[in-house]
């Protein structure tokens, strides 16, 4: 039994350390515009979906690949910014993120025409053989999804805290006329914050592609489920989200072994409303006066 | 009143113009499809829309039927009921002579009442049981029942004397009809269902619930469902090394899952259609010249592998063909001919319709076969 809570455990802290990662895209958009971009999933497929495009048809090295990709999942991102998201900036929230979810539509329905309705697989990284761990199994990949997932929050948490441009971010989500005030370039904060998702959301893509596979329209519950991350953090973009989204995948896993499968995604969706019910503000946050 | 002896006149002016022959250029014979060529069943429905108008482009260059050329008229259902109604009010309007699809369950039974109401006989491809059973007079279908499949894994489970399986089915129609099935005739094979498990179709991991049966009293585990999902099983199975065999549902009968599984769906055996396996049949083999002719001409014309479901138009199409070339081309004497086919061998299998049977399939439709070497083996 305690094997089969161990692996139970291990799946979960897999798929929640990409959940942590689409749920950190969510949450940087959040703090430096005050919307939740519905997008973020179309990332993480067109991180996937390009790594497999560049590496079959163009016979690319899996790094070159990789690294093509997510610049172009980048270039989607910042795109996405300028051509929808800045025209309209003195519209209202709630406009905005309708728009984000018409661009979703888009991007998915563009990658349908590009790349197909096919689903297709990425090799992994190194090696298929799993790897025992106390009666558990996991495979090498599992390994470069931790491993990549903690760099990136590292990474991460050394540009919001110790970079120029990062502190101007997080200024900017505190208060973004004070932060105009006293000389921070908002609109390009804004760009900034739209590039970091994107290129977030398709390492995210790029990472379990080889285990779940990629098609056009993957995108929609795993940026579901980023989202509910992201709400459990508090839409904090640090660790509270991470934890956030790992305990999301570990409930899951563990829900879907020792309950019933059939709840799995109801587990995910029940979290989320209970959350945004009793505390609006996330899981590990003190509720706050309003932040405007 | 008028407008009946209207209908009766062209009826018989119509049928005048055939006895004669092909004196006058005649009109071509209007056939309706109903395929679901994008959406969630896009899978079903593209090779399908495809394989239709490939027949009937064939039937044309061949000098049409008795001399009367066909036209294919397909409609999109995008898997939707409503459109699919929709379309077949549309078709009907048009005065087609028969309708071929939808390409699902719920679209078929969404129609059938128009079709009943207007007297056209309908050749689904879908696989419900629900379709043909209870028989309705108009309505036939070319798509195996799923429970043939479930019958050949049993029987090829009562073979190797294991009596306790694990099933894991995706939570969508497929998967649910799939999984009443396979519940349905475990009795009858003396087969015990230890474990009930299921999966999201947009699930991508499903090691928990494989721990669950990996731990439990299995002898085999059976998956029913579409790609990527069983892809994923596959791959999580030979993560977490169960030991046990690993049966699919003919849902995955294609090169694309050996694709998508890779190394781990080595020895997965499954029960599928001849297509898959068209070229490693004995030459005695009825079907034989049939799924020759459909896999290569698909090949040849669209660069793309000839599945079992563009083989269900493909036998939709054929057994039109028959039947208008034995009693003509109106619904009524289409409808009487198509349930005299005996003996068409097509790919699904060999039909039988009678009165009592509009399905015509018996679980020879189905072989088993086993991956090896990143490639299909019949299973003897």
């Amino acid at each position: 039994m305690s094997h089969q809570i161990l692996q139970y455990i291990l799946s979960g802290l897999s798929t929640g350390a990409i959940y942590s990662l689409i749920g950190i895209g969510f949450a940087i958009i959040y703090n430096s515009t005050g919307i939740i971009n519905f997008a973020q999933g179309e990332f993480v497929m067109l991180g996937g979906i390009m790594t497999w495009f560049f590496l079959s048809v163009f016979q690319l090295p899996l790094i070159a690949a990789m690294v093509l990709a997510i610049a172009l999942s980048t270039a989607v991102g910042v795109l996405f910014e300028r051509l929808t998201i800045r025209p309209l900036r003195n519209a209202s929230p709630l406009i905005l993120v309708i728009i984000t979810i018409g661009a979703s539509i888009l991007i998915r329905g563009m990658a349908m025409l590009i790349w197909g309705k096919d689903t297709h697989s990425l090799p992994m990284f190194t090696g298929s053989e799993p790897l025992t761990v106390a009666g558990a199994t996991l495979l090498p990949q599992h390994l470069w999804i931790f491993g990549i997932t903690l760099f990136i929050i590292a990474v991460n948490r050394f540009y919001f805290h110790h970079s120029i441009s990062g502190k101007a971010m997080r200024a900017c989500s505190h208060n973004r006329r004070a932060a105009g005030l006293v000389g921070i370039d908002v609109k390009r904060m804004v760009l900034f914050s739209f590039a970091i998702s994107s290129a977030l959301g398709s390492v995210a893509g790029i990472i379990t592609a080889p285990l779940t596979m990629t098609s056009y329209d993957v995108g929609i519950m795993l940026g579901l489920k980023g989202f509910c991350a992201a709400i459990i953090g508090g839409m904090s973009s640090g660790i509270a989200t991470v934890v956030g989204g790992l305990l999301l995948g570990v409930l899951e896993s563990l829900g879907a072994g020792m309950v019933s499968s059939g709840y799995k995604d109801a587990i995910a969706f029940i979290i989320l409303l209970l959350i945004l019910v009793i505390r609006p503000q996330g899981l590990f946050k003190k509720a706050e006066t309003e932040r405007v | 009143m008028v407008k009946k002896t209207a209908d009766g006149l062209i009826l018989l002016a119509t049928l005048l113009i055939l006895s004669t022959g092909t004196v006058f250029a005649a009109p071509p014979i209007k056939i309706g499809g109903l395929f679901s060529v994008t959406g969630p069943a896009s899978f079903l429905g593209e090779p399908e829309r495809n394989t239709a108008q490939m027949v009937a482009d064939q039937i044309n260059a061949a000098g049409g039927i008795k001399g009367r050329k066909v036209e294919l008229i397909a409609y999109d259902t995008q898997g939707d009921a409503t459109k699919a109604v929709q379309a077949a009010t549309r078709l009907v309007k048009e005065g087609v002579v028969a309708i071929i699809g939808p390409s699902t369950t719920g679209d078929s039974m969404a129609v059938i009442p128009v079709v009943e109401r207007a007297k056209i006989p309908l050749i689904s491809c879908a696989a419900g049981i629900k379709i043909t059973e209870p028989v309705k007079p108009w309505v036939f279908k070319t798509a195996q029942n799923d429970y043939l499949a479930v019958a050949r894994i049993y029987e090829d489970l009562v073979q190797r004397k294991m009596t306790r399986v694990a099933l894991l089915t995706v939570s969508d129609s497929f998967g649910s009809s799939g999984r009443e099935q396979l519940k349905a005739l475990a009795s009858r094979y003396k087969i015990t269902i230890v474990s009930d498990d299921t999966y999201g179709p947009k699930d991508t991991d499903m090691t928990p619930q494989l721990t669950k049966i990996r731990s439990g009293q299995a002898q085999a585990l059976i998956c029913w469902g579409t790609n990527p999902g069983p892809a994923i099983v596959t791959r999580n199975a030979r993560q977490l090394s169960l030991k046990i065999p690993l049966y699919m549902s003919h849902g995955v009968s294609s090169k694309k899952f050996i694709a998508l599984a890779g190394d781990a769906s080595e020895g997965i055996v499954l029960p599928s259609g001849r297509v898959l396996v068209a070229d490693l049949l004995p030459k005695s083999d009825k079907q034989k010249k049939s799924l020759l002719a459909f896999v290569q001409e698909y090949q040849k014309r669209f660069k793309a592998e000839g599945d079992h479901f563009g083989g269900h138009a493909w036998d939709a199409m054929m057994l039109l063909k028959g039947a208008m070339e034995r009693g003509g081309a109106t619904p009524a004497a289409i409808r009487a001919q198509l349930e005299k086919t005996r003996n068409f061998a097509g790919i699904g299998g060999v039909f039988n319709f009678s009165p009592t049977d509009h399905s015509g399939l018996t679980k020879d439709a189905f072989v088993l076969v086993q991956v090896k070497g990143k490639d299909w083996v019949l299973v003897k």
